[in-house]
This record gives structure tokens, C-alpha cells and sequence, in this order.
């Protein structure tokens, strides 16, 4: 899965937590509780999905690096995800 | 028990708490002598909130003692002094009166943790007008219906803030006269019909005389929630200040050198009486973090502001129970003397965890907007029985009832048994009424007790122990809310028949918010309409307020009389026996 298939997955993730938004808007480096009317179980719940949508292990501590989409990103890339998600198991 | 009492040894006693003996300290109290451990203002003109909190001690030795220390979301840090929060709020209040904003007046602010907000708190109640703090994160909704029962005159805001929430409905707020806008830059705010706050405080003296306040003005306005109905302003006094501040010392065992980390939003009870008010009336200095919760962060904090007393919630506790107590090992917390919580009941498993994590156990204590102050704690100086809110505070008389609904109550003294909790009248911070609603008020009270609306227990030595909820009010992450409000704005939605609204059980939030819609007929419930759905209540409420889930269900259980039975779509929910239901119409 490329950087642009990632983050287009995150996207996604987000707008189930959110649906209000609009994604096209959202500015990937800046903190997304800045852009989003999110709430601290909003953004649990944004990172539970995460972890199941690409099946990688998120430990709690490392929430802090999720805190923008090229977050998400990056962290996804980094983390072993061959961009294996769950349809592919 | 199922968990063994945390016994205090001498590194819980680091320093001599102020409760030194609950007994004795008990026996000996009176509010009157509580109310001496204040000033009040000079010549005898009265009490108010703001002198006890800020300019007696800008007056004294504390001047220059940093007040608040405010750290940015973005690492910047502000310090203020007593000396200069005087002169700040001297100027707020200045600008007040120059708009014409009088005694009485409410004085509503919307803002995130910035300066800002603590400078017009203060101010406010030194023009000796009312301040009601709004909750930041509240959609459009929330926020219209508390002006449209609390009609400010004045909205402090910021720039942003105004221009998302409420610019767009500024014309169904006739009673609104002036916004005082805190601009998102440092140029001045040019937004029409408000005025820009830095620009009128910069113009504005920084003197000012409390003018004479007598201890029963009203001072403050938190809106809370019950099952039915609109919100209700609970209403407090300028006399509170002295619960505020002796439940400060005895609760929170605050000392004169304490550095004071409350972590509640102002928007919330807390985040006022014990995130404001107590820190300064105490004179220490009281830590703001404008961020929202990150555990790393927070542990920075308390180890580079050496925090000593620590005031928090369930939620963030069991959040920081996740990341593990690895994460703690990065960072010397040796600063930490004393843990306290509120918010919801903290689990055995919690307050345990603290003396893991920092050493020290945390303090569940217990209170409600309409008590203004901790009225249960558990206390340094005593014994903690995980799961336990602990003991009434010295002054405060808490016992279980059995209220009935034909208004008598029977004192339970048998321990153990579940009832109502119950407090005896007379303390200074109690609400003295919901704004405009007496007929609410006067429920709240019977047999001489008010009646807490939570259901507890007493152990035989006098600990009591958290049951639920008497009604059907949501505890969620720390906030209160009612399931009414959130029913109402599902019920705006054009394919919304009816919806029920409960708290699902959630080991983070104690609660999260839990909708059932029933749809009208030929509507599709699909995955599609369901977004819709989420999206309208969270553009509507505000993600703290609106649900975290939705589910179609054909119909909704209702009595005879047609009210929507919360309690057994709970059960429902839970796979709980669903009680008796012979009130009930259809089997839903």
C-alpha cells in the first residue's frame, strides 16, 4: 500500500468518527483535534480503528504520533504494515 | 472487602496534612470559623469571591508570587502574579462597567484554557456580576439553549469560537448586548457587533474598587443537567468562597508552598471552584494546561512545574492505566505529595494504580455542581478504602435516605443498605436555586435534606460507597449530561420518529452516550443514514455532548403514558433482567 493508499484509508477511518467533516479540508500536518470537533474517546476510538484497519499494534504511548494525518502516515509506513489490511488476511 | 484498606505511613505524611485527625478536626469545625480564615473586603463592606481569591493577597507578602502559570497547547508559558492578576482583572472589570454591565448582570464566557478566561472569571465577580462558564467543546445547541435560560449581556469568546458558534445564531440572542472578542492573532479583531477584549482592557484602568458585596449575591451560574427538561443553571453565592476554600485545605490538603495542577475545564464545576477559585484563595500557584489529555505531556508537566497536589479525573486516570506505568519511568514525579479525583466513582483498581505509577494512591471525593464544593473525600491524613468517595468533609452532614415519591423520607441508618444520598442544608457553597426555575429547586429538597439525585451506600464506620444514578443523567468522561438534550436535537431529523438516550457502561468513560432511534415509516436504516445522523447530532451538540453510537430499532418501550422507558433500554443494552414492566405499553 503506497503513502496515498494509506492516507486515503485514514481518511476514511476519520470520517466514521466524524462524519461532519469534510476531509478535503482537513491540513495534514496540523493536529487534527485543532481541525475536527473531536473529543478524547473520539480520538481513542479514531486509534482502535486505525490498529484494526491495518493490523498493526498502536501501544497507548505512542498515540501522541497520530496526532496528524501525515502522523497517521508515517506511523502506519514505519510500523511493518505491508499495507496489509484487513481485507487482505 | 474485597480490596484491603491503603494504610497512610510516613511518606503519605511528607508533609502534616491540614486534616491531621478527621475526629478531632470534625468535632471542632464551624463554617463560622472557616469563614475567619478570610479577609473579607475592607470595611466591612461585604465578601466577594474575586478579593478573597486575588487582592488580598496582591495587597501582602504573595504578591509576587506566581498565580497561574499557563502553558500553551503550542509550549508557550505565561506566568502571572497575584500582583498582576489584581491589576487584570481590575481591568476587566473596568471594562465591564464602561459597557454598562451591572451588578447581576451575567457575564457568559466561551473559551478554551486561556488567561483570558481566568482574567474575566475574576473580573466578573469583582463588578459583582455573575459569571457562567461555557464548556468550549458544546456544539451551537448546548450553548443556545444555556444563553437562552441564563440571557447574558455579555459573551467573552474568542475570535474563532464566535465566527463557528456563534455568529451564525448572534440574532435569536436578542438579549445578548455586548461580545468581547479575544482575537486568534496579536492584531486587533474587526468583527462586526463585537468588541476586541486586549484593545478595551489596554484602554481600561488597572484600578478598581469592589463595590460593597453581600455574602449571599449571586456569583456564579453552572448549568447542569437532569433527565427531563432543559439544562439548569445551578446558582452559588459569593459566600461559597469559604467552602471553596477551606474544602481546598481539608480535602485537597493544600499548603502554602503547594504547586496545584487541577486539570477540569472551567467549562465544568470543577475546573471553577478547584481549577480558579481555591487555588488562589490558598495563594499557591495553580498550573493551566490549555491542551487536551496526553500522558507523556502531563507527566512533563508535573515534573517540570514540580506539581505537588494533583486534582484529575477517572477518565484520564484509566487512560493513563492504558499507556502503563512504563511511561511514567521516563519522567521524576518526585514532586507529587497528593492525588485527587472526581468526576465518576474511581475503581478500586485505579486508586491502586496511582501508588504504582507515582507512589501515592488517589483520592476519590465526591460533589455535584449544586454543592459547589467536595463534600465526601478521602483524605491524606486517613485510611483509603478503594472504591470508596470516602467521608463527609468536616461542617458537611451526609446520610442515605429513602425518599418516597409522596415526598417523606426515612432516614437509613442500617449500613450497608443502598438509598439516596442525602446532605443536611447550611453549607455556604450549596445552590441557592436553578435561574428561573423554583418549582425544580424545591424537588430537590424533603424532610429537611437535600436529596442528592445519587444512589450510596454507608459502611458501618461511616465510609460511603457510590451506587448510580437515582435518574436517568449520563456520567461521561467527567461530564454530566441529560439524556433530554440529546433526544430533542435526534428528534430534528427529519427521518427521527423517537429516541432514547442512555449511558452505556465504557471502562474508559464510566459512560459514553448511547442513542436508540426508532425511524419514521419508509425510512431505509441503512449505514449511510446512521452517518447522517451521527454527523447532525455532532454538528448540532458538540462531539462531548452528542452520541458516540446509534442504533435503529423498530420502536422505542414506553409507559401508558408515553414516556420512553431509559432504564429498560439499559437493561437491554447490558443483558440485565429487565424489572418490572408492567407499566409498560407494547413490548417495544
Amino acid at each position: 500500500m503506497t503513502a496515498d493508499e494509506i492516507r486515503l484509508t485514514v481518511l476514511r477511518l476519520l470520517g466514521n468518527i466524524a462524519p461532519e467533516a469534510d476531509p478535503a479540508r482537513l491540513r495534514p500536518n496540523v493536529n487534527l483535534r485543532d481541525q475536527l470537533d473531536i473529543d478524547s474517546m473520539d480520538f481513542l476510538n479514531f486509534a482502535i480503528s486505525l490498529h484494526k484497519e491495518f493490523r498493526i499494534e498502536i501501544p497507548e504511548r505512542d498515540y501522541p504520533q497520530l496526532a496528524t494525518i501525515d502522523g497517521c502516515v508515517d506511523y502506519v509506513q514505519g510500523n511493518g504494515s505491508n499495507g496489509k489490511g484487513e481485507s487482505d488476511k | 472487602m474485597p480490596w484491603e484498606p491503603i494504610l497512610k505511613g510516613p511518606r503519605d505524611r511528607r508533609v502534616e496534612p491540614n486534616l491531621d485527625s478527621y475526629e478531632a478536626v470534625r468535632a471542632g469545625f464551624t463554617w463560622q470559623q472557616a469563614r475567619g480564615e478570610l479577609e473579607g473586603l475592607p470595611d466591612g463592606r461585604g465578601l466577594n469571591i474575586a478579593f478573597e481569591a486575588v487582592d488580598r493577597h496582591a495587597a501582602g507578602p504573595r504578591a509576587r508570587r506566581v498565580a497561574l502559570r499557563w502553558l500553551g497547547k503550542s509550549g508557550a508559558c505565561r506566568d502571572i502574579t497575584y500582583d498582576e492578576l489584581q491589576k487584570l482583572t481590575s481591568r476587566f472589570a473596568n471594562v465591564l462597567a464602561s459597557l454598562g454591565v451591572e451588578k447581576g448582570d451575567r457575564v457568559f464566557a466561551l473559551m478554551g484554557r486561556i488567561p483570558e478566561l481566568y482574567v474575566a472569571a475574576l473580573g466578573t465577580l469583582k463588578n459583582g456580576s455573575v459569571f457562567c462558564p461555557l464548556f468550549s467543546a458544546f456544539g451551537p445547541e448546548p450553548i443556545r439553549s444555556r444563553m437562552t435560560i441564563g440571557t447574558p449581556k455579555v459573551l467573552v469568546t474568542t475570535e474563532l469560537l464566535y465566527e463557528r458558534k456563534i455568529a451564525p445564531m448572534r440574532d435569536s440572542l436578542p438579549f445578548l448586548e455586548h461580545v468581547l472578542l479575544v482575537g486568534d492573532g496579536d492584531s486587533p479583531t474587526s468583527v462586526a457587533g463585537t468588541h476586541d477584549l486586549r484593545q478595551r482592557m489596554a484602554s481600561a484602568s488597572d484600578r478598581f474598587v469592589i463595590p460593597p458585596t453581600d455574602p449571599e449575591d449571586l456569583a456564579l451560574l453552572h448549568f447542569t443537567s437532569g433527565t427531563t427538561g432543559k439544562p439548569k443553571g445551578a446558582m452559588h453565592v459569593h459566600a461559597a468562597v469559604v467552602a471553596h476554600h477551606i474544602t481546598g485545605k481539608l480535602a485537597l490538603d493544600l499548603h502554602p508552598d503547594d504547586v496545584f495542577w487541577c486539570t477540569a475545564d472551567p467549562g465544568w464545576v470543577t475546573g471553577t471552584s478547584y481549577g480558579i477559585i481555591a487555588p488562589l484563595t490558598n495563594g499557591i500557584t495553580s498550573i493551566i494546561d490549555e491542551g487536551d489529555f496526553d500522558a507523556a505531556r502531563w507527566y512533563g508537566i508535573i515534573e517540570q512545574q514540580k506539581v505537588s497536589v494533583w486534582y484529575t479525573a477517572p477518565t484520564a486516570i484509566r487512560m493513563m492505566m492504558k499507556v502503563g506505568v512504563d511511561a511514567t519511568r521516563d519522567h521524576d514525579l518526585s514532586s507529587l505529595r497528593f492525588l485527587a479525583s472526581v468526576g465518576e466513582p474511581l475503581n478500586p483498581e485505579a486508586v491502586v494504580w496511582g501508588r504504582e505509577a507515582f507512589g501515592l494512591p488517589f483520592h476519590d471525593n465526591w460533589w455535584q455542581s449544586e454543592t459547589g464544593g467536595i463534600m465526601i473525600a478521602n483524605y491524606a491524613s486517613m485510611e483509603i478504602r478503594p472504591g470508596s468517595m470516602g467521608r463527609p468533609l468536616p461542617g458537611v452532614e451526609a446520610t442515605i435516605v429513602d425518599a418516597a415519591e409522596d415526598g417523606s423520607v426515612r432516614v437509613i441508618d442500617e449500613p450497608g443498605v443502598q438509598g439516596e444520598l442525602a446532605l443536611r442544608p447550611g453549607w455556604p457553597s450549596m445552590f441557592r436555586g436553578y435561574w428561573n426555575e423554583p418549582a425544580r429547586y424545591q424537588k430537590c429538597f424533603a424532610g429537611g435534606w437535600y436529596l442528592t439525585g445519587d444512589l450510596a451506600k454507608r459502611d458501618s464506620d461511616g465510609w460511603f460507597w457510590f451506587v448510580g444514578r437515582k435518574d436517568d443523567v449520563i456520567k461521561t468522561s467527567g461530564h454530566l449530561i441529560g439524556p433530554f438534550e440529546v433526544e430533542s436535537i435526534l428528534m430534528e431529523h427529519k427521518a427521527v420518529a423517537e429516541a432514547g438516550v442512555i449511558g452505556k457502561p465504557d471502562p474508559a468513560a464510566f459512560e459514553i452516550i448511547k442513542a436508540f432511534v426508532a425511524l419514521r415509516s419508509g425510512v431505509k436504516a441503512d449505514d449511510a443514514l446512521r452517518r447522517e445522523l451521527m454527523a447532525f447530532a455532532r454538528t448540532r451538540l458538540g462531539a462531548a455532548v452528542a452520541p458516540k453510537e446509534i442504533e435503529f430499532v423498530p420502536s422505542l418501550p414506553k409507559t401508558r403514558s408515553g414516556k420512553i422507558m431509559r432504564r429498560l433500554l439499559k437493561a437491554r443494552e447490558l443483558g440485565l433482567p429487565e424489572g418490572d414492566t408492567s407499566t409498560l405499553e407494547s413490548n417495544g
